[in-house]
Parts: C-alpha cells; sequence; structure tokens
C-alpha cells in the first residue's frame, strides 16, 4: 500500500499539479486581451490580482480555468436529472453505448480478419495491405459519408455511430490477434504434430490460448479507439446528444466553459474503458494460471 | 519392410540435406541403424552431428532426403498418425496456462479419450513420474526438474512403447540430472518402453543405455556403435565402477575419432 503511494500516486499527483499550474498561467495570458477591452470599455482599471481574477471568471473564456471546468463538470454530472439533455452522464451514456457496440463490432470483425490471415496464405497477402491502408484514410472525412449512405437506406442512430467505432477499432484487434496467434513456440506446434493434432485442435488447444494475453492489449488501445469513433461519428450527424454533440454545441455557441467539461467526461469515460478491459485481463490471466504480478 | 519387423526402428543408408541460403548442409548421411523392443539407446555427439535431427527424423518432424527408415514397421508418417511415439523436447514445453494435470491431458483429449479414462491416465502417468500431489499446479510453480518431469510424464501419457528424448535433462544442473536419470532408469524397467534419448554428456549416455550411437559432425552421420555390458540393475555409484569407465572411455574414443579437429 505504502509502495503504490509512492510509485505511483506521488508521480502522478505530482504531474497533475504541474498540469494545473501551467494551465492556470496560460488561462490568465490567453483570457488577457478580451479582459483588457472589457475593462478599457467600463472604463475601470483595477489591480493585477483583481485583474487576474476577473480573467479566470469569464462566461466564455478562450481558455477556462480548471476551477471553472472542474465546477461545470460537477454540475453537469451530479446535479442534474441524468435524464436531462444537459447531463454529462445522459450525454456520455448516449455516447458510450455506441461505443460498445462497436466495441464488439470491431473486436469480433478483428479476431474473424486476424484467423483468416493465420489459417489462408491467400489471404495474409491480399487483406493484409488493405487493412493497414484503411486506416490511413482520415475517419473524419469517412464518417460523413457512412452516416449519410446509411441513412439514405433507413439505417439511423447507433448503428451508423457503431460502425465508425468498428472502422477504428477492428484494425488494433486484427494486427494484435495476427500476432497472438503466430505467437506459438515451434516447439509447441512441434509437440501438437507428434499428436498428429489436427488444425482445428492447434488453433483451440494452442494458437487460441496462446494469443489470449495479445487480445486484451490490444483491445486496450481499440476499445479507447471506439470511443474517438463514436464521438467523431456523432458530430457531423447533427446528433442532439452525446459528447461529440456536446463538443459541436458548445463550439456553436462558444461555450468554451462546456466544451472543456465534455472533454473532461470523455477523458474519464475513456479512462473508465481502458481499465475495465485492463481488469478483464487480469482477471482472465488469473483464470488461466498466470504468475501474480 | 515388413510389417512384421521386430525392429522399432529401422534405418538404412539414411540421408538428410538442409538446403540453405549457404548452400546444402548434410545434416545426417547414410546412417545405418536398428533399434529393437525394449532398447535404451543414446544418441552422442558434439553439436552439428545430427543427433537431434535423426530424433526428428524418427517423429516425422523432418523428412529423409534419401535412404530409408520405418518406425514400428511403417513410415515415420504413418506411425506419427498412429501415436506410435511419446517425444520429450529440450525443454520442458509445458502450455503456461494448463496445470500439471491439463497438460498431462493434453494428447488424451486429442485422442480423443473418455474424461474417466482420461483421470485415470493421468494419475498412473504423474505417478511414474513422482509428481502426485501437483496436479494443480501450474508450471510456473515448479521446478525445472519438476516440469521436465511432467513433459515426460505427457509423453506418456497416451502410452506408446517408443519414447524420444531429446537432450531432456539438458538443461538441468547436475544434481538434479542424476535423481532423474535414475527416476528414468526406474521408469524404463517398469514400463519396458523402447527409448531414445540424445545427449551430449558422456557418463549420462553410459549411464542409461543399453547401445550407445556415437555421432560426428559435417557430415553428420554414426561413427560408432558401443554395446553396453552393464547390468540393467544400476546404482548411482555404478559410474565408479572400472567397467562404467572403460565404457565411457570408448565412447570417448568414438568422439574423438569421428571428430575433425583441423578446423
Amino acid at each position: 500500500m505504502i509502495d503504490s503511494f509512492r510509485d505511483k500516486i506521488i508521480p502522478v499527483t505530482s504531474i497533475l499539479v504541474g498540469i494545473v499550474v501551467v494551465w492556470y498561467v496560460f488561462a490568465v495570458i490567453l483570457n488577457t486581451p478580451f479582459q483588457r477591452d472589457l475593462d478599457r470599455r467600463a472604463n475601470e482599471t483595477p489591480g493585477v490580482v483583481e485583474f487576474i481574477g476577473k480573467t479566470l471568471a469569464q462566461p466564455k473564456p478562450t481558455l477556462p480555468a480548471p476551477h471553472q471546468v472542474a465546477v461545470n463538470f460537477f454540475e453537469n454530472t451530479f446535479l442534474r436529472s441524468v435524464t436531462s439533455s444537459r447531463s454529462l452522464v445522459y450525454n456520455a451514456w448516449v455516447t458510450l453505448s455506441s461505443t460498445l457496440l462497436g466495441f464488439a463490432f470491431g473486436t469480433t470483425l478483428g479476431i474473424v480478419i486476424a484467423v483468416g490471415i493465420v489459417h489462408v496464405a491467400t489471404l495474409d497477402r491480399s487483406l493484409m495491405p488493405w487493412i493497414i491502408a484503411s486506416q490511413t484514410i482520415p475517419i473524419l472525412a469517412v464518417a460523413p459519408m457512412i452516416i449519410v449512405v446509411l441513412a439514405a437506406i433507413g439505417i439511423t442512430g447507433l448503428i451508423p455511430k457503431a460502425l465508425i467505432s468498428t472502422y477504428l477499432s477492428f484494425f488494433p484487434v486484427a494486427v494484435g490477434m495476427v500476432k497472438g496467434l503466430r505467437s506459438p513456440e515451434i516447439t509447441h506446434l512441434d509437440l501438437m504434430h507428434t499428436y498428429n493434432a489436427s488444425r482445428a485442435q492447434t488453433f483451440w488447444k494452442l494458437r487460441v490460448p496462446a494469443s489470449v494475453p495479445f487480445l486484451f492489449t490490444s483491445m486496450k488501445v481499440a476499445v479507447a479507439a471506439s470511443l474517438v469513433g463514436a464521438i467523431v461519428g456523432e458530430l457531423p450527424t447533427g446528433a442532439v446528444a452525446g459528447i461529440g454533440a456536446k463538443l459541436l454545441a458548445g463550439a456553436y455557441y462558444s461555450q468554451t466553459i462546456d466544451i472543456w467539461s465534455a472533454l473532461v467526461a470523455g477523458s474519464v469515460v475513456a479512462a473508465l474503458l481502458v481499465m475495465v478491459v485492463g481488469i478483464a485481463g487480469r482477471l482472465v490471466d488469473r483464470a488461466m494460471g498466470g504468475r501474480p504480478a | 519392410m515388413t510389417g512384421q519387423s521386430p525392429a522399432v526402428v529401422s534405418a538404412s543408408k539414411l540421408g538428410l540435406t538442409f538446403q540453405t541460403n549457404d548452400g546444402p548442409v548434410q545434416a545426417l548421411t547414410d546412417v545405418d541403424l536398428t533399434i529393437g523392443k525394449g532398447e535404451f539407446v543414446s544418441f552422442i555427439g558434439p553439436s552439428g552431428c545430427g543427433k537431434t535431427t535423426l530424433l526428428r527424423v524418427i517423429a516425422d518432424l523432418e523428412k529423409p532426403t534419401s535412404g530409408s527408415i520405418s518406425v514400428n514397421g511403417m513410415t515415420p508418417e504413418q506411425a506419427r498418425e498412429k501415436r506410435a511415439y511419446g517425444y520429450v523436447f529440450q525443454a520442458a514445453a509445458l502450455f503456461p496456462w494448463r496445470s500439471i494435470e491439463r497438460n498431462v491431458a493434453l494428447p488424451l483429449e486429442i485422442i480423443g479419450l473418455s474424461k474417466a479414462e482420461q483421470v485415470e491416465r493421468i494419475k498412473r502417468t504423474l505417478d511414474l513420474v513422482n509428481l502426485s500431489g501437483f496436479e494443480k499446479k501450474y508450471p510456473w510453480q515448479l521446478s525445472g526438474g519438476m516440469q521436465q518431469r511432467a513433459s515426460i510424464a505427457r509423453a506418456l501419457a497416451f502410452d506408446a512403447d517408443l519414447l524420444l528424448m531429446d537432450e531432456p535433462f539438458g538443461a538441468l544442473d547436475e544434481i538434479v540430472r542424476d535423481h532423474l536419470n535414475k527416476q528414468l532408469l526406474e521408469l524404463w524397467e517398469r514400463t519396458n518402453k523402447t527409448i531414445c534419448f540424445v545427449t551430449h554428456s558422456i557418463p549420462e549416455a553410459v549411464y542409461l543405455s543399453t547401445r550407445i550411437v556415437v555421432m560426428s559432425p559435417r557430415p553428420g552421420r554414426v561413427s560408432d556403435v558401443i554395446e553396453s555390458t552393464l547390468p540393467k540393475e544400476r546404482p548411482l555409484h555404478i559410474r565408479e565402477t572400472p567397467e562404467f569407465l572403460a565404457i565411457a572411455a570408448r565412447v570417448r574414443d568414438g568422439l574423438h575419432a569421428g571428430h575433425s579437429y583441423e578446423d
């Protein structure tokens, strides 16, 4: 307990404190021109301390101060009914649901592709370049097309957003699983050969269990990518809800504090998702006889 | 090669040439060898002499490029398909995600034995290698020697009459190795299996074998075959007897004669 305090909490906290300090400094610097403007028009000449206080309390600051974001985040998370469209919990849930659906699709697709690549030599040569190319296309360009095309054939709502998440999340899983399914040592493969094991038996009894650690590592990357996909998917839809919609609305109405607190909400969701996948990975590892770290 | 051949392994003019980027490498040339049922045959020689390759050819893990070889009167491939042998690798090669009993069960699952039969075989083979009580442990919880014993149990599990062992104790310290050598002899006596054993240790080869095949490199070939005159009953201190030392000296001579020291 004391070790984890010394090894993790102190270093992480000191970085956090550093970031907050730098953030305050920049908040003052960036909000100064507008505050000068306001003061000149109102014919006010505040002292230094009063001036700094004012730069940190603007209603639509260029860069909101941490405490403004914190207050906004707190109000919109804990003080609003979760059914309110202004509630961050509600918006996070909207984004989360398409993230999870897209993540499930993406993981499944990634595994299927990896199995194909590992077992069919033609797929290995033909599919891999396309998979890599798919990730070089900017998602921001593809997302509106997916939404529009799917809307034209009557598919709207959760599925189009989830498909954008799928597009981003299948890649790390496919790459990770190709590596994982190929990870068994030669000796283990030779061993299965001496048993005259079928390909299916080698797959289920050797390749699949050997790939599990790779699966969870790539799923951690994939779940974060899914969230990005879901948020991006909410931007061009004119979506009324979701973290992406909050970001867009905040930008429209220069509600900078709202933008930042939506960003914080997104980061919290991302951190929680990665953590959940990490814990699931550790539980599975333990169940598979892994050595406790 | 009639099906009734009493030889477990029979090779004639066996050769294997690997095609590498630096040109062909003759891993085995002109190997003539017959191994009878119940024999304990050691293959000894410096690295590159093809002793492991020969074992892998018997196991159908490599294909010979010339000559012929039969295992139980069949081609190695047919023998492998009939699960004619158990193979013990240099590393224990246990699956880390399986407990010891599940590791031993692996070949039994693959040949499709019933659960009840699996349980019975696991118990019997773990008894044979003195690992009773460690069924639920995972490989990392066991010492290197115990892991190798578990891998021997796994090789014994489907009860093949032929056991192929590729330097199984090579990575273990001498004290553990002595202990396992003794256990292996006891096991061989109890089960009456035919054992092919690759090693680079002269005392190990002499202590264990009924016959020692000395091999030499470039090209890999059999340079001498030495019949052991030691009794079947072999306590560890037999290794200090003049008879033992005489055989060891012959093996050493064979190794020297076959080994070119010009390079």
